[in-house]
C-alpha cells in the first residue's frame, strides 16, 4: 500500500515539476504510437473495409489469418524486425535498429491486424445495411469502400483507437528493436520496465499512472474531437 | 426505355423463387406487381433491376445494358437510409454521376422543398419518421431522373397523409417521363395507380393485364380470388 502511495506521489510530483525526463518520455510515447496508428490505419481501415466488399477466393481465409494476428506475441515480433533490420539481414543497410523508426514499424505490425479486424466487422454490418442501395446505384468498388470508411467513421475511429491503446502499452518489441537508450528510443513503458527492474517501483508506478493518463486523454480528446456522443444513432 | 423477359428463371439450393417468365414491358406508365406474400413480386423487381443473380433467361433492354442499369432506380420496402444528413443523402447519387456542385446544391434544395423536409436539411437522416425516410428514399431514387424506376412496396407500413405524398411524387414522376414499376399488397393503390398489372402466384405470372381489364374483368380464377380477398396458395 505504501508503495502505491508512494507512487501517487511521485507521478503528482512528475507532473507538477513538469520533469524534462517525464515529458520527454511521454512526448516520445506519443510520438511512436500516434505514428503508428496513423499509417496502420491508413492500411488497416481501407483493407477492412475492401475485405466487407470484396468477394475473392480465399477471403475466409484472409479474416481467419487477420483475426489470428491479432494476438501475434509482441516480442516474436520485435525478435523478427529486429532480424530484419539487425546488420546481418536484409534491411540492415537502412541502419534503422534502436532508432524511433524500427519502434514505429514494430508497432504498426502490431497493430494493423488488431485495426483491420475491427474495422471489416464494422464494415461487413454496414455493408449489409447499404448492399443493395450501392448495387442499384451502380458505385464502383472503390466508391463503395469510401462510402463504408465515410459513412463508418467512429466505428473505424473505435478501431484505430484500440490500436492506440495497444501500441502506447506496448513493451516487448519496441524494447527489443528500440533498445530503451535514454534520450534517444526511451518511452514510457520501457522506461517503466527499467524502473521496475531497478527497484525503483515509486517511480514505475509514476510513469505508470502518466501512461494510463495519456490513454484516456488520447481517447477522449479523439472522441471529443469526432462528436461521437453527439450523435450517437449515425 | 422497353424491357423484356426472356425465359426469367430464379432458383436457389434447388428451389425455384420465380420463374420460367416470358413478358414484355411498354415504354411508359405504371405497371403494378400483384399477389399473396411470398408470390415473388420483390424477386421479380430485384431480377428486373439486375439486383438477383438469374439462374436461366435473360433481361433485355430497347438500349445498351450499361446504359439501361444507369437510368434505373430502385426503392426498397425498408428504406436504406444512409447515416448521413438529408442533404447529403440526396447528394450521394448526384456527386455519383458528376454533376457540378452548384447545380447539385440547388437540386437538393429543390427536391427537399418537394418532400417536405427543408427545415430538416441538415438533420441526420436516421432519426427520421418512417414517412418521411420513405419519401427521401423516393426523392433520392428521383434524383437523377431515372427512366425506370422500380419501387418495392413503397407505402406498405406508411399512414394514409405519407402514402398520399408519395403517391403524388410516383405520379409527377411518371408525367415528367419515368417509367414505375410498383409492387404492391394494397389494391387500392394499385387501382388508383396502374395502367397495366402483373399478377403472380408462387413465383409463377398468372396474368398481365392492362389495368381496367385485370381489375374489371381478370382472366383467372386465382386473380379474381385474390381481388375478393381470398387466401390464395
Amino acid at each position: 500500500m505504501d508503495e502505491i502511495l508512494a507512487g501517487f506521489g511521485a507521478a503528482a510530483r512528475l507532473i507538477l515539476t513538469l520533469d524534462a525526463d517525464l515529458v520527454e518520455i511521454s512526448l516520445r510515447s506519443l510520438q511512436v504510437s500516434l505514428i503508428a496508428v496513423l499509417i496502420a490505419s491508413a492500411i488497416a481501415l481501407p483493407f477492412g473495409a475492401f475485405l466487407a466488399v470484396q468477394r475473392f477466393r480465399f477471403r475466409r481465409t484472409t479474416i481467419a489469418v487477420l483475426n489470428a494476428l491479432m494476438g501475434l506475441p509482441p516480442v516474436v515480433v520485435g525478435l523478427l524486425i529486429y532480424i530484419l533490420l539487425s546488420r546481418a539481414g536484409p534491411f540492415g543497410g537502412l541502419g534503422l535498429l534502436f532508432t524511433i523508426k524500427a519502434m514505429i514499424i514494430a508497432q504498426v505490425v502490431i497493430i494493423t491486424p488488431l485495426i483491420a479486424s475491427i474495422a471489416h466487422q464494422a464494415m461487413r454490418d454496414l455493408w449489409a445495411e447499404y448492399h443493395d442501395l450501392l448495387i442499384s446505384l451502380n458505385t464502383t468498388k472503390w466508391q463503395r469502400i469510401k462510402t463504408l470508411i465515410r459513412d463508418g467513421r467512429r466505428a473505424l475511429l473505435t478501431a484505430s483507437l484500440a490500436g492506440f491503446g495497444r501500441a502506447i502499452g506496448e513493451v516487448g518489441a519496441i524494447i527489443v528493436v528500440g533498445g530503451n537508450i535514454d534520450h534517444a528510443t526511451r518511452v514510457l513503458t520501457t522506461a517503466i520496465a527499467l524502473e521496475t527492474g531497478k527497484g525503483e517501483f515509486a517511480l514505475a508506478l509514476g510513469l505508470g499512472f502518466v501512461l494510463i493518463a495519456l490513454a484516456i486523454g488520447v481517447s477522449v480528446a479523439t472522441h471529443w474531437l469526432a462528436r461521437t456522443e453527439k450523435d450517437s444513432r449515425w | 426505355m422497353v424491357m423484356t423477359l426472356e425465359g426469367v428463371e430464379v432458383r436457389r439450393r434447388a428451389k425455384r423463387l420465380l420463374g420460367p417468365i416470358d413478358l414484355s414491358l411498354a415504354k411508359t406508365g405504371l405497371t403494378v406487381v400483384l399477389g399473396p406474400n411470398g408470390a415473388g413480386k420483390s424477386t421479380l423487381l430485384r431480377v428486373m433491376h439486375g439486383l438477383e443473380r438469374l439462374s436461366r433467361g435473360r433481361v433485355n433492354y430497347d438500349i445498351a445494358p450499361e446504359q439501361a442499369r444507369k437510368s434505373q432506380a430502385f426503392v426498397f420496402q425498408s428504406p436504406v437510409i444512409m447515416r448521413r444528413s438529408v442533404a447529403e443523402n440526396l447528394d450521394y447519387p448526384l456527386a455519383l454521376v458528376g454533376t457540378p456542385k452548384a447545380a447539385r446544391a440547388a437540386a437538393v434544395r429543390d427536391w427537399v422543398a418537394r418532400i417536405g423536409l427543408s427545415e430538416s436539411l441538415d438533420a441526420p437522416a436516421t432519426r427520421l419518421s418512417g414517412g418521411e425516410k420513405q419519401k427521401l428514399a423516393l426523392a433520392r431514387a428521383l434524383i437523377n431522373v431515372p427512366k425506370l424506376l422500380f419501387l418495392d412496396e413503397p407505402t406498405s407500413n406508411l399512414d394514409g397523409t405519407s402514402t398520399r405524398e408519395i403517391e403524388a411524387l410516383i405520379r409527377a414522376a411518371i408525367a415528367d417521363g419515368t417509367r414505375v414499376i410498383l409492387a404492391t399488397h394494397d389494391l387500392g393503390q394499385a387501382r388508383r395507380m396502374a395502367t397495366d398489372a402483373l399478377f403472380l402466384v408462387n413465383g409463377e405470372l398468372v396474368e398481365q393485364a392492362p389495368s381496367p381489364q385485370f381489375f374489371d374483368a381478370p382472366k383467372s380464377a386465382q386473380a379474381r380470388a385474390f381481388q375478393n380477398g381470398d387466401i390464395i396458395e
